[in-house]
């Protein structure tokens, strides 16, 4: 049995460069083939009719005018008469047709009746809610001793708003039946493997026969897990239809139901000691997802301060559910603590950077990783430079300001199996039911056999997107890099030990005595004694090397907890509330990186999500109908290119991290913007604007000058 | 009322059936599978749908069919020669300009066309010839470091 571990920093080959992706021709080019992009023959197209109040019963659905529609192929009642509906947009009835507008029409054709019931969408107003559920309190130490002998207390209101995720490739299915009890389904998913479970589940069908394909995906930001109500009811009117149906959501619905982060409010109060040692925390925190109301974020978020108390209450509520977005909690509990803790250093009279690392050992574990990356953050933002006390940033009207937040994550790899076969013309291929939502999947698992091969990620084919490969996990929770890696890697050694076991007679070598390099099998210490990977391969004759590999598994590569900081130098302009983005400085640490360049592209991708929700993105509910006032693109405001400033990113590798093996990056960089911006705008302006996002009139508000809310 | 309508795309006459209203995303992707496209936002605020019209970047989204005949469409499928990749489209591949790849069509045209007209850009203007695009998931500096790029090509 190989030794299973990565190999030394000074034999690594490929792991660690950066390397081009390997899905990047298809994307420049245009041919990387999204679930949207699907068109097989005779395909029809599918619609949903949703519920336009809040929260209805539906008394009755006639469809019979849609049906007798030319070019109607199939129609599902997805809710029956006398279902309670819980949120405006919710699905109802869904059409097949000919053509989209067909399908369209016939939802005008469709009359529904329904009882309108009282609503509730003012998430953040706690007491006129209907329900409220409160936790139980958590206490640690003595709080309130720790209040009443403080030298500085701190209180304030703090709240992030419900936003989605937007991804820019909709949510939806392209299905077809091959038979009466096999389904083939194009999904945009991050869960490929389990995908086939829940179509099954919903089908009464087994999952062995249901066939899930994906190749590429425009976005998930853990919105893609579920095969979703409009799954399989595109299942089921394709089924009714006979024919392959089409059924994406459009922008609106892709805004309102396909995903959301809840929302958080908290009143907090913070305590320190004389000296600037942080004391004492109290807070009060609620806030909704939905229907479903919403857990508490995790507060005080990584400052374990040695009294405090926290209590949360969960609010239901008629807007559309939630889903897991990136990093779930952690962004809302790290812009609420952080600010806090920024507010109380500005009522000690530090610098926010000298109070963080004063108290930095209240952060645990990880408390040195954070005091050097604060460090190096500081260097690359002109911390020391460019700082100012709060408030005090000249007399113009445009106000400059820095913040700084910290955060953590998990990551470790997820479960993953995989199938590595060794051809005898030398080409080497890899499959497994892995997904790549552009963070560079394909990628790291050829550079992972590359490396173990002594060959170039080029030469390897990597097969994903096909729940007919060895089953991987969901990309969520910054795990699918552990996990891919960590199972390629395992079967990259189990196939060159046989590999080596079959040509170490013909150089006349032991098979440990062996070792590749540059295309080349050559003996250690000899290298008269050589095979090129192709003549080594070609000794196969008409047989393959097949080798499997799992994670988790023998020997120890991936692991779990990473530290980040991150900085942001901002501009406020105080006649029209416009906040700019100056620069944003990223330091993070994720273990052994096996693509520096999609490493850091993750970590850009998240800087700017972090910027769109800091600054723009808001799912607006208008109280008096429930509904959502922005369910498009105009509206719900997104950043471009122009709003995100200078973005640096340093990543920490070397020895202290590398040995750690891999650990996901999807989810830390996205949780510290954020608090770092607030914190940033408070800096520039002299106060708190207490919401996420930092809109104008908002920031007008702050100052004291109007503003609309 | 369906009609004839004569569109030249990727230098290719093409032929299509359909109503002069419909968007010109739909005609390219249903019926002409130049997939490349893509569907965003449906109301030419992301950029994902843009194509070139004699050169200009046009949102197809919100375009009819109609305003596309007698003009010279490009989509990304038309950029490259054959197997030879247009500079821009290696620039974006070099620099890693892209994650999911969704927005990457729409944004490598409109790079594409700034260079034309403006081989050597400042950055200033190369944001504001961008700023129409939306991109969630890789993070833009490096699309301005693609565009530098193609455009370093283009100088040497």
């Amino acid at each position: 049995m190989p030794e299973y571990n990565w190999p030394e920093a000074e034999k690594r080959s490929r792991i660690g460069n950066r390397k081009t992706r390997l899905d990047g021709p298809v994307k420049v080019t245009g041919k990387a083939e999204y679930t949207y992009d699907v068109k097989l023959y005779g395909m029809l197209y599918a619609k949903m009719l949703t519920c336009p109040h809040a929260h209805a019963k539906i008394v009755s659905i006639d469809i019979s005018q849609a049906e007798a529609m030319e070019g109607v192929k199939a129609i599902r009642m997805i809710q029956e008469p006398g279902a309670e509906i819980q949120w405006a947009d919710d699905e109802i009835v869904a059409v097949a047709a000919e053509t989209e507008d067909i399908a369209r029409d016939a939802l005008k054709a469709i009359k529904v009746e329904y009882e309108v019931l009282d609503h509730f969408v003012d998430d953040e107003n706690k007491d006129a809610a209907p329900v409220v559920n409160p936790a139980q309190e958590e206490v640690t130490g003595d709080p309130d001793a720790a209040f009443a002998n403080a030298a500085f207390v701190s209180e304030g209101f703090y709240g992030a708003r419900v936003i989605a995720h937007a991804c820019l490739e909709s949510h939806g299915d392209v299905a077809v039946w091959d038979d009466d009890e096999h389904l083939t389904v194009f999904a945009s998913t991050q869960a490929v493997s389990s995908l086939p479970g829940q179509f099954a589940d919903g089908l009464g069908i087994p999952a062995a026969n249901v066939r899930v394909i994906c190749q590429h995906v425009g976005g998930g930001f853990g919105s893609k897990f579920s095969a979703d109500r409009w799954g399989i009811e595109c299942a089921r009117l394709a089924k009714i239809a006979g024919r392959p149906v089409k059924l994406m959501l459009e922008r609106d619905a892709e805004i309102h139901v396909a995903g959301g982060r809840p929302s958080s409010y908290a009143k907090i109060k913070t305590a320190a000691d004389k000296d600037g040692n942080i004391v004492g925390w109290a807070s009060e925190s609620w806030g909704t997802g939905g229907p479903a109301g919403t857990g508490s974020p995790p507060v005080p978020y990584v400052w374990q301060i040695p009294n405090r108390r926290h209590q949360h209450s969960s609010i239901p509520t008629n807007i559309g559910p939630s889903r897991a977005w990136r990093a779930p909690n952690h962004p809302q509990a790290c812009f609420l603590t952080m600010s806090a803790l920024e507010d109380l250093a500005a009522k000690v009279g530090m610098d926010p950077l000298d109070f963080v690392l004063k108290n930095i050992a209240l952060t645990g574990t990880r408390s040195q990783n954070y005091a050097d990356e604060l460090k190096i953050g500081a260097d690359l933002i002109g911390w020391k430079h460019h700082w100012h006390p709060r408030g005090q940033a000249g007399d113009g009207p445009v106000k400059r300001g820095l913040g700084l937040a910290l955060h953590t994550w998990g990551g470790r790899g997820h479960q993953s199996n995989c199938e590595l076969v060794i051809h005898a013309d030398s080409s080497v291929e890899i499959k497994l039911g892995s997904q790549d939502l552009g963070t560079g999947t394909r990628t790291v698992i050829a550079l992972v056999v590359a490396d173990t091969f002594g060959l170039t990620a080029d030469d390897i084919t990597v097969r994903i997107g096909d729940s007919r490969y060895p089953a991987s996990g969901a990309s969520g929770g910054s795990t699918t890099v552990g996990g891919v890696s960590s199972a390629a890697r395992r079967a990259s050694l189990v196939a060159l030990e046989q590999l080596l076991g079959r040509i170490a007679p013909e150089l006349e070598a032991k098979p440990e005595d062996l070792e590749v390099i540059n295309s080349t099998i050559r003996v250690k210490g000899d290298h008269s004694k050589s095979l090129s990977w192709k003549e080594a391969t070609a000794l196969l004759g008409v047989s393959t090397i097949t080798a499997t590999g799992q994670h988790p598994g023998p020997g120890r590569l991936d692991d779990s907890g990473v530290a980040g900081i991150q900085m942001a130098d901002v501009s406020v302009d105080t006649e029209t509330g416009v906040v700019s983005i100056n620069k944003m400085v990223a330091v993070q640490d994720c273990g052994l990186i096996i693509d520096l360049m999609t490493a850091e592209s993750q970590v850009h991708g998240a800087l700017i999500m972090g910027i769109a929700y800091s600054l723009a993105e808001e799912r607006v509910m208008d109280p008096v109908t429930g509904t959502l006032l922005n369910g498009d693109m105009e509206f719900y405001k997104l950043p471009g290119i122009g709003d995100v400033g200078e973005l640096v990113v340093h990543m920490m590798t070397g020895p202290g991290y590398d040995e750690r093996g891999v650990i996901g990056l999807g989810e830390p960089p996205v949780v510290s913007p954020g608090a770092a911006i607030s914190n940033a705008v408070a800096n520039a302006i002299g106060v708190r604007v207490p919401y996420l996002p930092l809109t104008p009139d908002r920031v007008l508000e702050a100052l004291g000058k109007g503003g609309a809310a | 009322m369906s009609e004839t309508i004569r569109l030249v795309v990727n230098g290719t006459e093409r032929t299509v059936q359909t109503v002069e209203q419909r968007r010109l995303l739909d005609v390219l992707r249903e019926d002409l599978q130049l997939t490349g496209t893509k569907y965003g936002c449906g109301e030419g605020q992301c950029g994902a749908c843009l194509v070139l019209l004699d050169g200009k970047p046009t949102r197809t989204c919100i375009l009819p069919v109609s305003a596309a005949v007698g003009k010279e469409i490009t989509t990304i499928e038309g950029l490259a020669k054959g197997n030879e990749l247009d500079p821009v489209q290696e620039a974006f591949l070099e620099e890693g300009a892209m994650q999911c790849g969704y927005c990457t069509s729409g944004m490598i045209l409109s790079a594409s066309a700034l260079l034309k007209e403006n081989p050597h850009p400042s950055d200033e203007e190369i944001v504001s010839a961008m700023n129409g695009h939306i991109c969630r998931c890789n993070g833009y500096p490096k699309v301005v470091g693609a565009i530098r790029r193609a455009a370093e090509k283009g100088r040497s």
